[in-house]
């Protein structure tokens, strides 16, 4: 058993120790927010909390979560940062498919917990991880500002 | 029921929104619903007055699940906020794409193939109802009108709301003309709206056909003969079963899964057992076998598309002959969410949950492979993770069935990302000769186009092949704008290997004609030492609305105004899925050859406008799609197997390369065309327009990768 705490709730749950935590999350849990895009930390699409920090989850085991506090998708809008972020993309209608946002707005919440007003810079270097097929980009930039409180009239 | 708990969830997880986010449609499958009535296939109304749209075309991102409800609610009278939404069934006929002639989301045909006929279907539900008021109030029908969910009589002051009336507009018999209303009288059409899908889109709540959870279910990780054409040879099946978690080992011809509890112990039990497998008549096969058939095929005369004037006699006599062989790769779709089917098959039928493009072609193919009724294979369709042309191919579906069959409970398949890459159904690579011949002034009198490459509609729909010519193959390079004196284009189709298997990709056959069409008029515009824009502007006489989406993309550019060396602006047209386009691309070229997109202007042109913030969208995504694709895009074939595997090897641009990008349309009353694809097929020819403006390289094969001179 791996004693884990998902958005504040205590889970035990049957898997061995080397167990991604987006399988267990997704296929376990049955918390599918969280999404499998590539497997390698490439696309950003299981992008989950530890401790308040961005971590791919298809390559995070389990293990690495002991004793954490885990956030998903599911439990964002509970932190003030969350809540900023997906009203700002549902201001800017940001989603197209839709796939790839819950990677998208666990990595800019991330940005905006730990940096309130970020730069088009820091913006690039928060959310180059996470990749969107639809090409929602420039919203995505636009909701980090408007979510931010901060200008977006130049690139 | 399995089935019915499922889809108990399915609903009440559609009602999650919670948060105080704002509230929008549900969105949820399909035969929840028992309402009284239910005028069309497309319409139903309960006793509260609730109204559930069962959508003939699925959401994908590109904004369907609200411009869609959008015209039922117009002529309905309803809030469209209010609207559940419902994916239609598997049905060719009911649910029927009438452009395309099978129950299909793509091609950019959504609101061309609805505009009338889902108008038509709110406002015969409207009809009905007031009709039923009217009665009840023995007044006149027209003395009373349908407002946001009710009917008003005036002149009484009496109001009922639809709940109340579903049950006697049930009883009246369906007219058949309705009027529609004048585009003079919309309220919803034509204003940007809120896209009705977001809420569950943030919050984690929405359902991909990935996410489909039932009791007991299993989970398969699949490994597919990595060379085209190979066979399974061996696994070992005890080290494979070792894996904690691991049940079962299904052994196919060519392919290989093992199901697990969970994902991540089928993989883990696949990488134990080492599946070897024989590599196949294609194991030799490589790029330079593809393209050496391609370049021999395209030196014979093709089956002609069409033929004006003697194009070859005007080239031969010309003051100058212009030539070029363009070329453009196989590519992948790598939609984000990777190809996954969830199957139920038991005796009594076959239930599928999956993202699809083709609900009813899909299920042919299940009874085909079952050998079930249609009755019985129940296809439960999701929103779509990315489409792109993908998903209108059911390969996934019957990997799935064919492993589900050897599984007592549901199974759901997970194609890994490097499955995904590598056993895609690719864009055709296609190989282009083209000339002109041009007179002392550079002026193009005549124009030379020949297209070889595989065939997707002969494989996918051989009936639509017209007088032998591919009407994919040849689309925008036939109908190319430009006016010349004489005209020859043909095409010579040419298959790569067996095994390897071409499909649709974003912009089908318009964005690898523009491509072509595109660069080759910058060409000859530079052989001229004329302006890009002048150039194409003089050959467009006739078509007033490409010349207007050009020069309004110039004006917002900035075109003609210098820049500074190593930058550049290239211009495009695209007229496609019945859409006018026009791009301007700005790029500055690094001092190592890095080419980089700055600043894209595109106007669009699509008719009647339905929401104007998708189209903003769309052409967003279409721009991304097609940059991605131009500036690295590109799968390889080497010893019969693909070269890349994920996003490490199959590139796809990321914020920080992506430019920025304004979009104006232009305000029009022709008939609404498609935006889904037209952006994608623009970009391209934009952008190596402008490193030629930029550099003097003229990019002729795709992507352009390290092309860019240093």
């Amino acid at each position: 058993m791996v004693k884990l705490n998902v958005n504040g709730k205590p889970r035990d749950i049957d898997v061995a120790e080397d167990t991604p935590l987006l399988w267990t999350l997704r296929d376990v849990l049955n918390m599918t927010g969280t999404k499998f895009g590539c497997g390698a930390g490439l696309c950003g699409a299981c992008t989950i909390h530890i401790d308040g920090q961005p971590v791919r989850s298809c390559v995070t085991p389990v293990s690495a979560a002991v004793g954490k506090r885990i956030t998903t998708i599911e439990g964002i809008a509970a932190t003030p940062a969350g809540r900023k972020v997906q009203a700002a993309w549902l201001e800017l209608d940001v989603v197209q498919c839709g796939y790839c946002q819950s990677g998208q707005i666990m990595s800019a919440t991330a940005l905006l917990a730990s940096n309130p007003k970020p730069s088009d810079a820091d913006i690039d270097s928060a959310m180059t991880g996470n990749i969107c097929r639809c090409g929602t980009y420039p919203r995505i930039r636009a909701a980090i500002k408007k979510a931010a409180g901060v200008s977006d009239k130049e690139v | 029921m399995k089935r019915r708990d499922f889809l108990k969830v399915s609903a009440s997880g559609g009602l999650l929104l919670g948060f105080g986010l704002p509230v929008r449609a549900e969105i949820r499958d399909t035969l929840t619903t028992n309402a009284p009535f239910a005028p069309n296939a497309f319409l139903r109304v309960d006793r509260t007055g609730k109204v559930t749209f069962v959508s003939p075309m699925i959401e994908m991102g590109q904004g369907t699940y609200t411009s869609l409800p959008m015209l039922i609610a117009e002529e309905l009278e309803v809030d469209v906020d209010k609207v559940a939404i419902e994916h239609s069934p598997a049905d060719d006929k009911v649910y029927v794409n009438p452009l395309i002639g099978i129950q299909m989301t793509g091609g950019s045909t959504a609101i061309r193939s609805m505009y009338v006929p889902l108008r038509r279907a709110g406002a015969t539900a409207r009809t009905m109802l007031v009709t039923a008021a009217a009665q009840r109030w023995k007044v006149d029908p027209s003395a009373c009108r349908a407002q946001n969910g009710a009917v008003l009589h005036a002149a009484s002051g009496r109001k009922l709301g639809y709940g109340a009336l579903v049950d006697a507009a049930a009883k009246l018999p369906v007219p058949e003309k309705v009027a529609l209303k004048e585009p003079s009288e919309f309220k919803l059409v034509g204003k940007p709206h809120k896209r009705l899908d977001t809420a569950g889109k943030v919050n984690g709540s929405a359902k991909y056909g990935i996410d489909a959870r039932l009791p007991g279910m299993k989970f398969a990780a699949v490994a597919q003969s990595p060379t085209f054409g190979g066979k399974l040879l061996s696994i070992d099946e005890a080290k494979a079963k070792a894996v904690r978690g691991v049940m079962q080992v299904v052994r196919l011809d060519d392919a290989v899964a093992i199901v697990a509890s969970h994902t991540w112990a089928a993989k883990q039990g696949l990488a134990a057992g080492a599946p070897q497998w024989d590599a196949g008549p294609n194991a030799k096969v490589s790029m330079a076998d593809i393209v050496d058939q391609l370049a021999l095929a395209s030196e014979k005369p093709g089956a002609v598309a069409r033929h004006e004037g003697d194009a070859a006699a005007a080239i031969a006599g010309a003051v100058k002959k212009i030539e070029a062989v363009y070329q453009q790769p196989f590519l992948a779709h790598a939609a984000m969410e990777p190809m996954n089917c969830t199957v139920h098959l038991t005796k009594e039928g076959c239930d599928i949950w999956v993202g699809t493009q083709v609900p009813g072609i899909t299920q042919a193919a299940v009874m085909k492979l079952t050998g079930l009724q249609r009755e019985q294979v129940r296809i439960h369709n999701h929103l779509l993770g990315g489409g792109f042309g993908r998903r209108l191919e059911f390969d996934g579906t019957v990997r799935a069935v064919q492993i589900a069959q050897h599984v007592r409970e549901p199974v759901q398949v997970i194609w890994s990302r490097e499955e995904d890459i590598q056993h895609d159904m690719y864009r055709p690579y296609y190989y282009d000769r083209i000339s002109a011949g041009v007179d002392a002034q550079g002026k193009a009198v005549a124009w030379s186009h020949r297209i070889a490459g595989s065939s997707i509609v002969a494989r996918y729909s051989p009936a639509w092949i017209k007088d032998g010519v591919d009407p994919d193959a040849v689309d925008a390079s036939k109908d190319q704008p430009y006016e010349f004196s004489a005209v020859h284009v043909d095409w010579v189709r040419q298959e790569p290997p067996s095994g390897i298997h071409t499909s649709w990709w974003r912009g089908v056959g318009a964005t690898r004609g523009t491509f072509v069409v595109e660069s080759f008029i910058d060409e000859l515009a530079a052989n001229a030492k004329q302006d890009p824009l002048a150039y194409r502007l003089a050959l467009l006489e006739k078509n007033p609305r490409a010349r207007a989406v050009l020069q309004f993309a110039a004006q917002g550019s900035g075109w003609g105004e210098p820049l500074p060396a190593g930058q550049g602006r290239g211009i495009a047209l695209c007229i496609g899925f019945g859409s006018l386009v026009a791009q301007v691309v700005q790029v500055t070229v690094g001092k190592e050859g890095a080419v980089r997109p700055t600043r894209v202007w595109c106007v669009v042109d699509c008719g009647v406008q339905v929401n104007p913030d998708t189209i903003r969208a769309q052409m967003e995504s279409g721009i991304v799609f097609g940059l991605s694709a131009a500036l690295y895009g590109e799968i390889t074939i080497k010893d019969g197997r693909v070269e890349q595997s994920n996003f490490g090897d199959y590139r796809v641009m990321r914020i920080n390369e992506t430019p920025r990008i304004d979009v104006q349309l232009v305000k029009s009353l022709e008939a609404p065309g498609g935006i889904g694809e037209p952006g994608t097929s623009c970009v391209m020819p934009a952008l190596t327009n402008a490193i030629f403006a930029a550099t003097g390289k003229r990019i002729r094969k795709l992507p352009i990768g390290k092309q860019v001179p240093l």
